[in-house]
């Protein structure tokens, strides 16, 4: 991890320790209402902090596009301000830009040039001197480096998406936006994604993601917000929601079916399911406790003589949060 | 403020690398239509016509086959240039990148204006092994054909924001451009045209360039140089002001 850390040099130098307090973007009730009428984004507070990862979740249509959009100058918002590096981005959008990358979420580029002129370009066009040991560092890190003389529409789709990240990664941005980096990637690349996304927070990178795989929030998010239909529902450090809303379901298969919850298990949350075949266990939080109370619930049935034939357990993800939250099944609990 | 130079450069020089990947098609084809043009009425037919003054035919629709390329191909390069990254998406970059409406203007239309050039350079070299004629005012002349590439690029850079569809890029040029310049002098001065067609030509604006760009290349044409200078420029600030309006309102570009 050190060494990719070190291939990457993303934006290397700035003293990081310094601003670690000022948040690195600062969004006040942003709103977007398209031509149509859809209203996308219905006033969205978020702060992000200076070198974390967010990860932002949502479904299909939740605003998450349009939320990066109006940060990177892709759409016109109609309400709310944005502030990044502490400073307007309407007023100051030249030097707000400088230091922003963005990987969209569609592959968009001239297919027909070849990989290392496009990433090149990228570094012009950010107004950056050419750099050719840099790009080289860029395209190594990313295994783009062997096929850096390619047209673009020669390569395999999950190459593509890496251009598009060597394109973002040129001009060494300090806020890197990622809109579904790992969307049609499989396993292995995904995980390489992973892996080059860590190098990038080695480096003080400031990284933005959206992402459909909660796998994915769960692995790499320092912090992670869930929007629905154009608003925030949750904002919260990953473990804490993990802590929060984190639930273990436990399944005991009985050998023989039970008319009630026996009495010796009545301090725990559970209840009868299948005409008394099958006891279910619901609880616990994020931290461990949910397993501590099915092993122990495990020990009491079988010196209760309580014969089980099977068990089966499951610690819910963010995955089973998201869905709840968007559902507003927990919309208390956040 | 401060204008973003390498951006601008970088937007400019892979513009050119874009339109030279197609160099082939793009120079050669007009290169070829205009040398027809001039071997058939030039050499074939006007061989045996002489215009008021002394001037032969052949000399005389050199600057108009001139003007009817570079109105054109200005156009629909331009147009191209900034429509491609619309049609692919690519457009994310340029929206999200520290550059604005001059370093685009620069990158984009700069790019468009000197293909133009080059394209006009090849065509005059070409037009010279087919037909005997000389420029009067060389530097007026260069001056000229940089204003109008400039000009026309811009047009076409507007078109290109404007169109939501590959046949709307070719609507204007061929649709409006090319039958105006055809009707606008190209093949002959509009003093032989019989009223009342002669007064309705004086309302074609492309009347105006093809005689400015005669008078630079003849020393004479229908009207003076000033009067063909003077409405290109007013056309060209029109255009920097429509495009000043699209990037500030970001209509068809933002959302
Ligand atoms: N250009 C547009 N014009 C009109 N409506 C739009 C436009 N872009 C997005 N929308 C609408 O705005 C809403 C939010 O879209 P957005 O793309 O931000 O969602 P998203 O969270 O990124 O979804 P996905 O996960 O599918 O990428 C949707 O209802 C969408 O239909
Ligand atoms: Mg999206």
């Amino acid at each position: 991890m050190t060494h990719l850390a070190k291939r990457l040099q993303i934006g290397g130098g700035w003293p990081t320790s310094r601003f670690m307090h000022e948040p690195i973007l600062d969004i006040c009730g942003l709103e977007k209402t398209y031509k149509g009428g859809v209203q996308a984004l219905k006033g969205v507070d978020l702060t992000i902090r200076r070198g974390e990862i967010f990860a932002l979740l949502g479904p299909n249509g939740a605003g998450k596009t349009t939320l990066i959009g109006a940060v990177c100058g892709l759409v016109n918002p109609t309400g709310g301000t944005i502030a990044a590096f502490g400073e307007d981005i309407r007023r100051h959008w030249k030097r707000a830009r400088q230091k922003i990358g963005l990987v969209p979420q569609e592959l968009s580029f001239d297919m027909f040039d070849k990989v290392i002129r496009q990433v090149r370009y990228s570094r012009g066009m950010f107004g950056l001197p050419p750099d050719e040991a840099r790009i080289e560092e860029v395209l190594r890190s990313l295994s783009l480096w062997d096929k850096r003389d390619a047209q673009i529409r020669e390569l395999s789709g999950g190459m593509k998406r890496r251009v598009m990240i060597a394109k973002a990664l040129s001009h060494d941005p300090e806020l890197l936006f990622l809109d579904e980096p790992t969307a049609g990637v499989d396993v292995e690349l995904r995980r390489d994604m992973w892996r080059q996304i860590d190098a990038l927070r080695a480096r003080g990178v400031t990284i933005i993601l959206t992402t459909h795989y909660i796998e994915e929030a769960e692995e790499m998010a320092d912090r992670v917000g869930v929007i629905n239909k154009g608003q925030i529902l949750l904002v919260d450090d990953k473990d804490a929601i993990m802590a929060k809303l984190g639930r273990t379901e436990a399944h005991f298969m009985l050998a023989s079916p039970v008319a009630d919850v026996p009495a010796v298990l009545s301090s725990y949350p559970l209840h009868l399911e299948e005409e008394g075949r099958r006891l279910v266990y619901r609880g616990g939080d994020g931290t461990g406790k949910g397993k501590r109370e099915v092993a122990e619930l495990a020990q009491i049935m079988a010196r209760e003589g309580i014969v089980f034939t099977g068990l089966d357990t499951r610690d819910s993800t963010l995955e089973d949060i998201f869905v709840d939250l968007v559902e507003g099944k927990l919309e208390n609990a956040a | 403020m401060t204008l973003n130079l390498r951006g601008a450069f970088a937007i400019f020089r892979n513009e050119l690398m874009r339109m030279f990947r197609t160099a082939f098609g793009s120079i050669l084809s007009p290169v070829i239509t205009t040398s027809l043009y001039l071997v058939v009425f030039g050499a074939a037919i006007g061989g045996r016509m002489e215009l008021p003054g002394g001037v032969g035919y052949g000399a005389f629709i050199v600057p108009g086959l001139l003007m009817l390329t570079l109105l054109t191909e200005s156009t629909s390069n331009a147009s191209f240039g900034i429509y491609m990254p619309k049609f692919t998406g690519a457009i994310y970059e340029l929206l999200s990148a520290p550059v604005g409406v001059a370093e685009t203007l620069i990158g984009f239309v700069g790019a468009a204006a000197v293909k133009s050039l080059i394209l006009a350079a090849v065509i005059l070299g070409t037009a010279a092994l087919i037909i005997d004629y000389q420029i009067a005012h060389p530097l007026l002349a260069f001056f000229y054909i940089l204003l109008v590439s400039a000009t026309f690029s811009l047009l076409g850079f507007i078109i290109g924001l404007w169109a939501t569809g590959f046949e709307k890029l070719q609507i204007i040029p061929l649709l409006v451009l090319m039958p105006l310049t055809f009707l606008g002098g190209t093949f002959y001065s509009i003093d032989l045209l019989p009223e009342p067609w002669r007064t309705v030509a004086l309302f074609n604006p492309v009347v105006y360039l093809v005689n400015g760009l005669r008078w630079t290349f003849l020393g004479q044409s229908d009207f003076p140089i000033a009067l063909s200078l003077g409405a290109t420029m007013a056309f060209l600030l029109a255009c920097v002001a429509v495009i000043g309006w699209i990037f500030n309102s970001g209509w068809r570009l933002r959302e």
